[in-house]
């Protein structure tokens, strides 16, 4: 269990200029670094004494990092723009609403003028047992307290367990699915350009991480593609408070639509799965069918169907379902 | 005198103890909150940066220049209250869940409680002290609550302050339910906040009565 004290304990902090700077720490510090954005996901495990790293890597002096430019018909952002910005930025508002909506979404203005997309997109699991400390599959240990018989897991997943039934806290996550955005990683080897769908893994995968991102690995720049400029967007985050909350189910889409007959969709789901989902199968099922409240329903239906729920979270399975057919039906 | 131990102990490199306390004297920050100075084992024995942050900084806060010797890992707000004795802002979760300890940073609102000193290096920093003048004439937002009588026991009310500052000086002619989403990083645990907003809304028309 975690013992709660004020001060985080004494490690190293680093505030290098460059990409290549940061590298090298990272790769000198190997496991015992900690890369540091806005440093809301980082400050409680290190007040809790759960993570301890050597060395924090401060990405806030990497100017390459920030900010929003064109390319081509696309846009690229910097894994350090602020939610904040990334939720007002003309250009993010006007063409890519909707991930100004689901950055709008996150946490408190406080948490947005500080808080990074990367980090964002880069952040643990808020499961409660792991973030109290407790010595469970994620945190190297042999067991899940979240699905032991009286465990509390209201807020667990109900697709994609592997051992572990956390999920996947961000809210920016599925907006970057539904936008079809690619994630740049840097290493000291090169750079790799991930499918935002692929850069996010379960516990089959590793049960250790959320991202496919391994110590020594940074996220350099986020990329949104022209693909979806402009579409009919929909974001919707159910929270039990509307400040400060993270989200129970969250749903982000984009589709075109044209002579009333659905052109193109996507559908991602957060909330449900250690990893945001992206619904094919009910992205399929809209395709080439009119916008209206009998398909909505069907791909609702179709988008649950596989679920399994543990103790106390079947009620996310109504949810889904609904924020997948007000999805399909805002296109009307 | 923990302060000039700590310095001794653990002296930046090229910074005689002698020259610190100079600097500090000069900042005006001979120490009235001494008693709120670090203590423990915990921070004496902070391991030596090993090219890590120079820890003797300059902070621009309230309009001055202060010096001040900063861990590497030390939150702004245990700057602010407990190395600068800027008490005003308060410590409510420690971990970004209520917004006691919100203070501007370069005119945003930030947890002071939950972002390094080491990151806002060379940046402006504002905190409930330094909303009044220096003729001493009221914040408009400072005057608004006491107008309204906004809060209870106020041991939240440095923060909201902060964040409703920071909204009615960018928004001129704002909305309750504006004001209202503004304030939504804020929490009162006296639950105070029709009287918040009512203040909040009184802010809005004192600004324009100044503008
Ligand atoms: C009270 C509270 C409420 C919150 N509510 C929400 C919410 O409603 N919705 C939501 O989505 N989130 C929420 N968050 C989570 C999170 O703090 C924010 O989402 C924020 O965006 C994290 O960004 P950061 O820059 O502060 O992250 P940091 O803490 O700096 O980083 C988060 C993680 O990502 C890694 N990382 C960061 N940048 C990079 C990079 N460029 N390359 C490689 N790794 C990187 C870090 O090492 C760390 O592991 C909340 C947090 C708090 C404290
Ligand atoms: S759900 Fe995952 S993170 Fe939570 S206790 Fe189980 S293994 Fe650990
Ligand atoms: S003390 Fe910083 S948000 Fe509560
Ligand atoms: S007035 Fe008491 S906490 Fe707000």
């Amino acid at each position: 269990m975690a013992v709660i004290r004020d001060m985080i304990p004494p490690c190293e902090l680093f505030q290098p200029a460059s990409i290549g700077d940061a590298l090298n720490l990272l790769d000198q510090y190997g496991e015992n670094s900690w890369v540091l954005a806005g440093g809301l996901d980082s400050f409680d495990w290190f007040k809790d004494r759960i993570k301890r790293p050597e060395a924090i890597v401060d990405l806030g002096g990497i100017e390459e990092l920030s900010g929003i430019r064109a390319d081509g018909d696309g846009l690229v952002i910097g894994p350090m723009t602020s939610l904040t910005e990334v939720a007002t930025h003309p250009d993010i508002v006007g063409r890519f609403g909707l991930l100004a909506q689901a950055a709008e979404h996150v946490a408190t203005p406080q948490i947005r003028n500080q808080g990074t997309l990367g980090g964002n997109l880069a952040q643990d699991t808020r499961c409660w047992y792991y973030r109290g400390g407790w010595p469970c599959y994620r945190a190297g240990g042999n067991i899940c307290y979240a699905s032991a018989p009286k465990a509390m897991n209201a807020e667990h997943c109900v697709f994609g367990a592997s051992r572990c039934v956390a999920i996947n806290p961000s809210d920016t996550a599925p907006a970057t699915i539904a936008l079809d955005a690619q994630m740049v990683v840097t290493n000291s080897s090169g750079e790799t350009v991930y499918d935002a769908e692929d850069f996010f893994i379960g516990p089959g995968i590793d049960i250790e991480r959320m991202t496919v991102m391994e110590p020594g690995d940074l996220l350099t720049a986020i990329r949104i593609p022209g693909t979806w400029a402009g579409a009919d967007f929909y974001f919707e985050k159910i929270r039990d408070r509307q400040s400060w909350d993270f989200s129970l189910v969250t749903v982000a889409s984009a589709m075109r639509t044209s002579g009333g007959t659905i052109q193109d969709a996507r559908i991602s789901v957060n909330g449900v799965a250690p990893y945001p989902m992206r619904l094919d199968e009910a992205e399929r099922a809209v395709i080439g069918q009119a916008p209206t409240d009998d398909i909505g329903v069907a791909a609702g239906d179709i988008a649950i169907r596989r679920a399994q729920p543990l103790r106390h979270n079947a009620y996310k399975l109504p949810l889904m379902k609904n924020l997948v057919r007000r999805a399909v039906r805002a296109e009307v | 005198m923990t302060e000039v131990e700590i310095i001794r102990d653990r002296g930046p490199r090229n910074y005689s103890r002698r020259k610190f306390i100079k600097g500090v004297i000069a900042a005006g920050a001979t120490v009235s909150a001494s008693s709120y100075l670090f203590r423990g084992p915990g921070v004496l024995t902070a391991g030596q940066a090993r090219g890590g942050v120079e820890r003797l900084m300059t902070l621009t806060v309230n309009g001055q220049q202060r010096r001040v010797d900063v861990l590497p890992y030390e939150t702004l707000a245990m700057t602010l209250r407990y190395k600068l004795g800027l008490t005003g802002t308060k410590l409510g979760c420690d971990r970004a869940e209520c917004g006691a300890c919100t203070v501007h940073i370069d005119g945003v609102t930030h947890y002071s409680c939950s972002m390094l000193t080491h990151q806002v290096r060379g940046r402006e920093i504002r905190t409930i002290e330094g909303l009044e003048s220096p003729d001493g004439e009221l914040h408009p937002v400072q005057q608004a609550v006491m107008d309204e009588g906004g809060f209870q026991c106020a041991f939240c009310a440095p923060g909201f302050i902060m964040s409703m500052a920071a909204f009615v000086e960018d928004n001129p002619g704002a909305s309750r339910a504006q004001c209202a989403q503004a304030l939504s990083g804020n929490l009162c645990r006296c639950g105070d906040y029709n009287k918040i907003l009512d203040s909040a809304e009184r802010a809005v028309e004192l600004m324009d009565q100044r503008a």
